[in-house]
């Protein structure tokens, strides 16, 4: 790798933390090939998701937020959003959920099609395709119930009651994240009551319990501590087996870790796409090598 | 500046010092457990019961916050999540004017259309005769008086829920009225609940527009459609003969009296409560 | 899974109609003292205070009521500001954010807004006992002052404390004293006084159980404190109670130029907080 960051020291130390998670977890897999995830999980995905956004542009009260925004986001890999602030990409997650049509004086042109569903179409229940996206904020938000209700809340809106099988996904979704023997006793505590970086977890395992086939995280260790950022971010390598994981990063470091796809935004447009190791390595854009370089964060 | 302040805080005490003091010729003669308790008005003979009062403030406040508390928090929510920020506009100019309306408007108004109504159209359906002026008046009129408050309080309330915590239930796919139900009155249970103490504290002490309507017979009322006789509407309408009967200024003072307890106990509690949950979310 | 939409359907319903509920009950009251008032107004009902045998049907207006309660209503307001005033400055410009004091000031002063009038009423009667007074023009003024200090204080201290810290830290790093800074504050909140003045007053010239036994009843207008005031809301009261159909029109007459002048004030407070929240931060 060429590329000159913080002095070739720092750059190498970068290469060899990548490697480090790589090696973690690609090694665990080869070694113990079927038992890569934790035990009683059952695979939910048994299809491919495809997420395809076409000529989307979005304004904000007058303001053009997002330039003609054309992307394809790749299944079973983490694709993360990188650039400096303020160009749009939490405004792009958001709008992939439409959760953007909340603000006021939001226009929307273009489409984004989710398993070929454009989600702006009329006919679309937005509730099916909120299901299928799950969404981890900046800053935990755990719901003010107990941490088993918590998980339990995505069941029993979409209509998923019974006690016993709550029970099971509660369990199963605690021990995805890693978060089942910290909490299995206090289970009717209150969420607020945990640790952030718990609060980050448990909210990624009441994303998941409805079974979405994307998660969108914002920025969703940066309020963490580095401990539990590293959690997160090794629960995102390990979730990319089944989901299509969409991370918009503020740190580039965090972004050469764990991506495996790239993109770069910068003012509102897509500058450059591409598998990580061709975005970072052999930047096409001047511009993308700039925001590499750390010229402008 | 500092002596004003103080003697304005002190005012409150006062103010309690100065009924009690007045009510003391009567506590004197009958304790206060009598005194409550006792059902028999007749100030003539000496009589102090204040019992049917006490209830017929109970009562018409209990009924204006059944009444007042659905379409309060129906309202608030749908101001605050539910409907385009455009709404928002008419209705709070109609809110206002709602608040600000004298209370004797309100009296014009319920004897001009409640009263009527229930005279003609309810009452029939459940007892035999009624004048119209009945508790029911009494309690419709209160509700309508109460709404502006609540409503504000609620909007403020629910306002004040961050907007992650809404974004959170919807990604995960709820729809607005499951994160309406499940989520923001949830969280906002504690505040909800000292709206409500704030709005009974109002109740309690409103006087004329009740006066207007409720009867003014100082009986235990049994149905909705009995009249009753507030504690407010006993000192408003009686103090003309204060002075003339014996003890009988001193018992309207007790009234008065037990309307400050009441009232000072509730907003106490219910600002606090406000304090508290404004300081966590700070 | 379906039935979660009908329950959202059935919701948004509800809550529409709730909505809805709140505008028509205010246009309907709006209507009714309208529709009865309306055709009895006329110019006598403002310029005349009742002449002999009013309440028997009789010529006349309500001129003492309006009088009266214009009185009172002024006499209070300038009463509450001169207590108000200085207990705010107090509160914001010499006690932290944070002080004990404060806390308990506000805490007061929060009850104190929440007791009825009909309390304050009977409190200023004991009091004009003590100091011998008749129910007068005086008495009205004492309750409707008592009455008002505390919606005084609590609108304009709401605007005080939203004044950003900084603005007393630039004035105090100048080395303005203390009190070179309420004059500073007193411009910022300046339209914050003019609003709680009005709020105030709308308030206070709507009362009716206050001056109930404080400032009595009288036909004709006070010319000095210690005679008896008549006041609107009080004026439509005892005009209801008339058996005579005449007299109750006139009541919704007056109750009609009580809501208008009652709607005046509140339209000017609200174009005034309008004008100014231009300027705000």
């Amino acid at each position: 790798m060429t590329i000159q960051l913080f002095g070739s020291h720092a750059l190498k130390t970068e290469i060899s933390d990548s490697q480090f998670y790589h090696n973690q977890f690609f090694s665990k897999n080869e070694s113990e090939s079927t038992n890569s995830f934790p035990e009683n999980k059952t695979v939910y995905k048994l299809k491919n998701s495809n997420l395809q956004v076409k000529g989307l542009n979005v304004y904000i009260q007058k303001n053009h937020i997002l330039k003609d925004v054309n992307l394809e986001i790749p299944d079973k890999k983490i694709t993360c959003i990188i650039g400096p602030s303020g160009c749009g990409k939490s405004t792009l997650l958001k709008t992939f959920n439409r959760l953007i049509d909340d603000t006021e004086g939001v226009k929307t042109e273009g489409e984004i099609l989710i398993d070929g569903v454009n989600i702006f179409d009329k006919n679309t229940e937005i509730t099916s395709i909120r299901k299928k996206m799950g969404l981890l904020s900046q800053r935990p938000c755990p719901l003010p119930m107990s941490i088993y209700d918590n998980i339990a809340y995505g069941c029993k809106i979409h209509g998923i009651h019974g006690k016993k099988r709550l029970n099971v996904i509660v369990e199963e979704q605690l021990k995805a994240v890693g978060l089942w023997n910290e909490v299995k006793d206090r289970l009717n505590a209150p969420a607020t009551k945990l640790s952030i970086g718990q609060q980050q977890r448990l909210c990624l395992a009441r994303g998941l319990a409805v079974e979405p086939e994307f998660i969108l995280a914002d920025e969703a260790t940066s309020a963490l501590d580095p401990i539990s950022s590293k959690h997160i971010e090794e629960l995102f390598v390990e979730l990319k087996h089944e989901y299509a994981i969409i991370l918009v990063t503020h740190t580039l470091r965090q972004a050469l870790r764990i991506a495996d796809h790239v993109v770069f935004m910068y003012l509102g447009e897509v500058i450059e796409e591409g598998p990580a190791d061709e975005v970072f390595n052999n930047p096409k854009q001047e511009l993308t090598r700039k925001y590499l370089e750390g010229a402008f964060s | 500046m500092l002596t004003i302040t103080i003697a304005s805080i002190l005012l409150v005490v006062i103010i309690g010092l100065g009924l009690y003091l007045k009510s003391v010729p009567i506590l004197e003669q009958k304790s206060m457990w009598q005194l409550i308790s006792s059902s028999e008005w007749r100030p003539s003979n000496g009589e102090f019961g204040f019992l049917p009062f006490i209830a017929g403030t109970l009562w018409v406040t209990a009924l204006s916050i059944i009444l007042a508390l659905p379409v309060a928090l129906l309202t608030a929510l749908y101001l605050t999540e539910h409907s385009k920020p455009s709404v928002k506009k008419w209705v709070f100019p109609a809110l206002d004017i709602l608040a600000g309306l004298p209370s004797v408007i309100y009296g014009v108004w319920g004897i001009l259309l409640i009263v009527p109504i229930i005279s003609e159209k309810l009452a029939p359906g459940f007892v035999e005769y009624s004048t119209g002026y009945t508790t029911l008046a009494g309690g419709i009129v209160l509700a309508i008086m109460i709404l502006p408050l609540l409503i504000s309080l609620f909007i403020e309330i629910f306002s004040a829920v961050p907007t992650e915590l809404r974004e959170a239930s919807l990604s995960l796919g709820a729809t607005k009225w499951q994160t309406s139900k499940l989520i923001i009155l949830r969280k906002t249970m504690p505040g909800i609940f000292a709206a409500i103490t704030l709005a009974v504290s109002r109740a309690f002490g409103e006087t004329i527009a009740v006066l207007m309507v409720c009867g003014n017979i100082p009986e235990i009322p049994h149905t909705l459609f009995d009249s009753c006789y507030p504690l407010p509407a006993l000192i408003a309408n009686n103090y003309g003969e204060m002075l003339s009967i014996p003890l009988y200024e001193s018992a309207l003072m007790f009234a008065a009296f037990l309307l400050f307890i009441v009232v000072v106990f509730f907003n106490t509690s219910s600002r606090v409560i406000l304090y508290q949950i404004d300081k966590k979310f700070r | 899974m379906e039935h979660k939409f009908l329950e959202e359907k059935i919701a948004k319903v509800l809550m529409i109609a709730a909505t809805s509920l709140v505008f028509i009950i205010v246009a309907d009251i709006l209507f009714t003292i309208l529709q009865k008032g309306l055709p009895a107004i006329n110019w006598d009902m403002i310029t005349k205070t009742p002449e002999g045998g009013y309440y028997n049907g009789g010529g006349g207006g309500v001129l003492n009521a309006i009088v009266g309660s214009l009185y009172i209503v002024l006499g209070s307001a300038f009463l509450g500001l001169l207590v108000s005033i200085p207990v705010v400055f107090y509160l914001n410009v010499y006690l932290t954010k944070n002080s004990r004091l404060a806390y308990i000031a506000r805490l007061a002063f929060d009850v104190m807004f929440g007791i009825p009038s009909i309390v304050y009423g009977a409190f200023a009667f004991t009091i004009m006992i003590y100091l011998g007074m008749r129910t007068s023009l005086g008495g009205g003024i004492l309750v409707i002052t008592l009455l008002i200090i505390p919606i005084f204080i609590r609108s304009m201290d709401e605007v005080a404390r939203q004044l950003p810290g900084d603005l007393l830290d630039a004035t105090y790093a100048l080395g303005a004293t203390k009190l070179e800074t309420i004059k500073v504050v007193l411009r910022q909140i300046a339209p914050g006084i003019a609003t709680a003045t009005l709020l105030s007053v709308g308030r206070a010239i709507g009362d009716a159980a206050g001056v109930m036994f404080t400032a009595g009843f009288t036909d004709s207008i006070p010319t000095s404190l210690d005679q008896p005031a008549a006041t609107l809301p009080l004026s439509v009261f005892f005009q209801l109670s008339s058996p005579l159909a005449e007299v109750q029109d006139r009541a919704y007459a007056s109750a009609l130029i009580l809501t208008i002048i009652v709607l005046f004030i509140s339209i000017l407070g609200r174009l005034i907080t309008n004008r100014f929240s231009k300027h705000k931060i």
